[in-house]
């Protein structure tokens, strides 16, 4: 069994909504709403959903730059949602992100060198040869020329940019990394680029990934273990196999089947069956979510996976899981 | 053979070329392409591959001091290229309908969207603005508003991505164009938005008997709903055909590359596949030659055709170069 | 809407009383009393104390707070120290002469601005933007009292078509005469004052005109074959006015406090000249209440933004 490094116990964070005339709190924006994940050691681990589901949300909370309402965060055995505890840990040296607008997320007036030499600065003390080593060392993990330390985030193409966010990621040597949409801005070979040394970079120093995307082919190819989250709360967990093959809870079936298939003889079929998917979804509404409209708390079905099901779901969803199987 | 009115579009030897520091770079070289009725045609590639300049020019929607767009586009005899704006503004929205990719920027922020929709039927039809507010209440149920009276009443920032899209849709479709261009329809949108949005456009297209340029980089997308398929790299169309062919027996190096580079393979522990190198920009693109040959060095010049040209390789599938012959990916053969 | 604004309006309050508050120290602070000027000073000390006393001078701060508080109800802001009348009736004849001049300015303001602002947009690049540039240089780098002292010059002297100080000619009789004659000498400095106040405007116009321009809405329009002429009216030159829109309240502030320097240069008994007047001659009672003024008028210009964003913008509008 793989060690975790980052447990996530009932998260809550949510926004006040005012309104009224004297624009007093009346409601929550219950933005993520009871969430638990485990991230293994050295595992990508990913989170799944549309936008407005608190999937981006989750990721800042774990970075620790998100308040969160409730809940806790454990590493190394330590709530790290209190900031405290994040300096004692050395938890921002750790745990990394990466986002998806290298653009906007890298300071266009830096150049390369400083961008990704600034967190060892924060964490390290090296003398400048050394620093210059480390970088070049970097930007060769992440195939740049070595040149490219001289030169400005605009010179670069997105796919260039997005591998000197992650080389400034990868600068601490992290623990973990907190991708969010890496790759969604980018064309498809250059995809392609970045998920790859994104992998061997993983193997290499040993990083976990908190992998958050809307795009389940790329999560498939990247997570061994995945989440599903919709309106704050996670729908369905499990492994890459649980999820895929054998997915359970309405909404996971839904987004399942909306991923366009590049399977032109069986089109018309696709088509069809997305369209009874969403039919239930759309019928059966009162089945999947609360009165609320909310997500049911998860309940166990197979060993890792875990789905949102109405009480009196569950035993049948098993017999059918074991039929299946 | 089908009938002459069954031809909707035919676009032949269109350059766009864009001034760039006062020189004019093609950035759609010598496009050769036909829409007919009830068809899907998609035109797909990568960022800068000249898919949406092949977009503007047809609808003529362009910078006209630093832009030139030479060939032909034919219209029903009519040549769109060079066409007065007159002439081309009674042509634009009611003849052809353009859907762009994102549908809150591509709305008025400051106008309630019935009165956007309403904007196109009253340069187009001879209806006053009863009737025509009772059109858009008919389009607002035909794209699949769920409150078509409220809607009509709202501002873009009061509706959700995918209820925006639809306004778009019912703005493009508002005269019943023959020709829809739909330039990254679904891009903006989550998966299962852009799975309706594209029902949508499929049901208006056969219940129109229009005709759909469909311009995605998705090729997930492309395979879902596409009949006819024309791939570019670099700006110039390299491979064309329907979409069956193009999906189940690709033959240019650059659409085999692009599939091959898909996460969707059921190896997940395999590497994907990467093409070497980067797209160049419009300026440094090469002009002589095939411009895909420096992705591939592993294939020896003496492979590409001097200037390459579009063949018929069978009925209907063309490929640019003939390159795909000698073909192969660098870790299939010998490699490195 | 009216929501908002009333929301807005209440949020006015504090606003009101943070400036009572520091006006009231700004007063307490500077130098004199009510009864500086006012008194021989061959006066025994001991009198004047008891007087002091009397007017409760020694009184708890709070105390002498409310009872400023309530005088500034009662229309009381205490009587100049110079001219020994009551600064209401000094600052009020002065107020209808700037709110005159005020009124003119921005009205001429704007009817140059707009074209200005519109033109250099439509046309960007090319020679009428910039002659817009050119102009808003000279009027951004010329400081205006030589701008005014050229005016006067140039119009004034020179030209002689306009009069050169003061706000009436001493013997303009009848309704008819008092108003021509008010006028007159209005349109000089209300001219130049509105000139050289067109920058802001101008330039809000050409940015959002040339922002909005390329904006993926008005490629929208023109794909729906509506006319190059109804594009730039209906969408582009609406879309860019909303800024304008929201800054005529700050527009509003900017002149009165222009209006010190024009009025001083023409001479104009406006209250920025009897601003300048009062610091040149110590007259504290009357600065004070000048800035409770100008600040009361700067909350309020704000809150005129404020409304007419909420009027204007459906975004603010709906919630």
């Amino acid at each position: 069994m793989a060690k975790e490094i980052i447990q996530v116990k009932n998260l809550k964070v949510h926004y006040p909504i005012r309104s009224g005339f004297w624009n007093r709190i009346t409601d929550y924006v219950r933005a993520v709403d009871d969430i638990s994940i485990t991230i293994n050691e050295g595992e990508t681990y990913g989170l799944i959903g549309e936008s407005g589901s608190g999937k981006s949300t989750t990721g800042k909370a774990i970075v620790g730059v998100e308040p969160v309402t409730s809940g806790s965060i454990l590493y190394k055995g330590v709530d790290i949602t209190k900031a405290k505890n994040r300096r004692k840990l050395n938890y921002n040296k750790d745990v990394q992100m990466i986002f998806q607008d290298s653009m906007s997320s890298l300071n266009p007036r830096k150049r390369i060198e400083d961008i990704i030499a600034e967190p060892i600065r924060n964490f390290e003390n090296l003398t400048t040869d050394q620093e210059r080593e480390r970088v070049q060392e970097l930007l060769d993990i992440v195939g740049m020329p070595s040149d490219s330390i001289y030169k400005y985030p605009h010179e670069f193409s997105g796919g260039q940019r997005q591998r000197i966010g992650v080389a400034r990621a990868v600068a601490t040597n992290p623990r973990l990394i907190v991708a969010d949409e890496p790759t969604s801005a980018l064309d498809l070979s250059v995809q392609a680029q970045v998920l790859n040394f994104m992998k061997h970079i993983q193997q290499q120093y040993n990083i976990a990934y908190l992998f958050i995307s809307h795009d389940l082919g790329v999560v498939k190819h990247m997570s061994e273990n995945l989440a599903i989250m919709h309106r704050g709360r996670l729908v369905e967990i499990g492994s890459r196999e649980d999820i895929y093959k054998h997915p359970m809870h309405i909404y996971t079936k839904r987004l399942l089947s909306a991923i366009p298939q590049v399977d032109v003889e069986h089109r018309e079929e696709h088509k069809k069956h997305r369209q009874e998917v969403e039919q239930e979804f759309q019928n059966d509404q009162d089945k999947w979510y609360d009165k609320d409209g909310r997500v049911f708390p998860l309940q166990q079905v197979s060993g890792k996976h875990l789905v949102a099901l109405p009480k009196d779901e569950l035993n049948e969803e098993k017999i059918n899981e074991k039929e299946g199987a | 053979m089908e009938k002459q009115s069954d031809l909707l579009l035919d676009i032949q030897h269109l350059h766009t070329a864009y001034r760039l520091n006062g020189k004019f770079y093609d950035a759609a070289d010598d496009i050769n392409l036909t829409l007919k009725r009830n068809e899907i045609l998609s035109i797909v590639g990568e960022s800068g591959c000249g898919k949406s300049t092949i977009a503007s020019s047809i609808i003529g929607l362009y910078d006209h001091k630093n832009t030139k767009v030479t060939g032909d586009i034919l219209y029903n005899e009519l040549n769109l290229v060079g066409l007065n704006e007159n002439l081309f503004n009674k042509i634009r929205g009611d003849k052809i309908g353009m859907i762009f990719q994102d549908p809150l920027a591509s709305l008025n922020p400051l106008m309630r969207v019935g009165d956007q929709v309403a904007e196109t039927l009253y340069y187009h039809t001879d209806m006053n603005e009863k009737e025509r507010h009772n059109r858009v209440i008919e389009l607002f149920n035909q794209v699949g508003m769920p409150k078509p009276e409220e809607t009509f009443q709202m501002y873009p920032f009061e509706l959700s991505g995918g209820l925006r899209q639809r306004v778009v849709i019912a703005m493009a479709i508002a005269c019943k164009p023959e020709i829809i261009i739909a330039d990254e329809p679904t891009t903006a949108l989550d998966v299962t938005i852009q799975a309706q949005i594209l029902d949508l456009l499929e049901d208006i297209q056969k219940q129109s008997q229009s005709g759909i340029i469909l311009i995605t980089h998705d090729l997930g997308v492309v395979a879902e709903t596409a009949d006819q398929v024309a791939v570019m790299y670099g700006g110039q169309i390299v491979e064309k055909a329907d979409v069956k062919t193009v999906f189940e027996h690709p033959l240019h190096p650059y659409t085999r590359s692009l599939l091959n580079s898909m996460p969707q393979s059921e190896d997940e522990e395999e590497d994907l596949h990467v093409i070497q190198g980067t797209v160049p920009s419009l300026q440094d693109m090469p002009r002589n030659g095939d411009r895909f040959a420096a992705r591939i060095p592993w294939i020896p010049a003496s492979a590409h055709e001097e200037n390459p040209v579009m063949h018929e390789v069978e009925p209907g599938h063309w490929v640019r170069c003939t390159c795909w012959k000698t073909f192969h990916f660098q870790d299939e053969v010998g490699g490195e | 809407m009216w929501k908002t604004v009333l929301r807005r309006i209440l949020i006015m309050i504090p606003q009101l009383i943070i400036l009572s508050i520091l006006v009231f120290f700004l007063a307490k602070m500077m130098p004199g009393d009510p009864f500086s000027g006012q008194i021989n000073p061959n006066t025994d000390p001991k009198q004047i104390e008891a007087l002091k006393r009397a007017a409760g001078l020694y009184d708890p701060v709070p105390v002498q707070y409310a009872r400023w508080v309530g005088n500034l109800f009662k229309g009381d802001l205490g009587t100049s120290y110079i001219q020994h009348v009551p600064v209401t009736s000094l600052i009020a004849d002065r107020a209808v002469n700037t709110f005159w001049l005020s009124l003119f300015s921005t009205v001429i303001s704007y009817s140059i601005a707009i074209p200005m602002g519109i033109s250099a947009g439509r046309h960007q690049d090319e020679w009428q933007d910039q002659a817009v540039q050119i102009f808003n240089y000279i009027t951004l780098a010329v400081p205006p009292f030589v701008f005014y002292i050229l005016g006067i010059w140039l119009f004034g002297f020179t030209l002689g078509w306009f009069p050169i100080s003061g706000s009436i000619s001493p013997n303009a009789s009848g309704f008819w005469g008092t108003l021509g004659s008010e006028i007159y000498h209005i349109i000089l400095p209300g001219t130049l004052v509105a000139l050289i106040t067109t920058t802001s405007v101008v330039q809000y116009l050409r940015t959002g005109i040339v922002d909005n321009k390329v904006e993926d809405y008005v490629r929208t329009a023109h794909s729906k074959g509506v006319p190059e002429k109804v594009v730039f009216n209906k969408h582009i030159l609406r879309n860019s006015l909303l800024p304008i829109a929201s800054s005529f309240g700050t527009v509003i502030t900017g002149l009165l406090s222009g209006s010190m320097i024009v009025e001083s240069v023409f001479s104009y008994p406006g209250m920025g000249k009897l601003f300048l007047d009062s610091i040149g001659q110590r007259d504290y009672t009357t600065l004070t209440a000048l800035i409770l003024i100008f600040g009361f008028l700067t909350l309020l210009g704000n809150l005129l933004s404020d409304i007419i964003m909420s009027i204007v913008d459906p975004r603010i509008r709906i919630k």
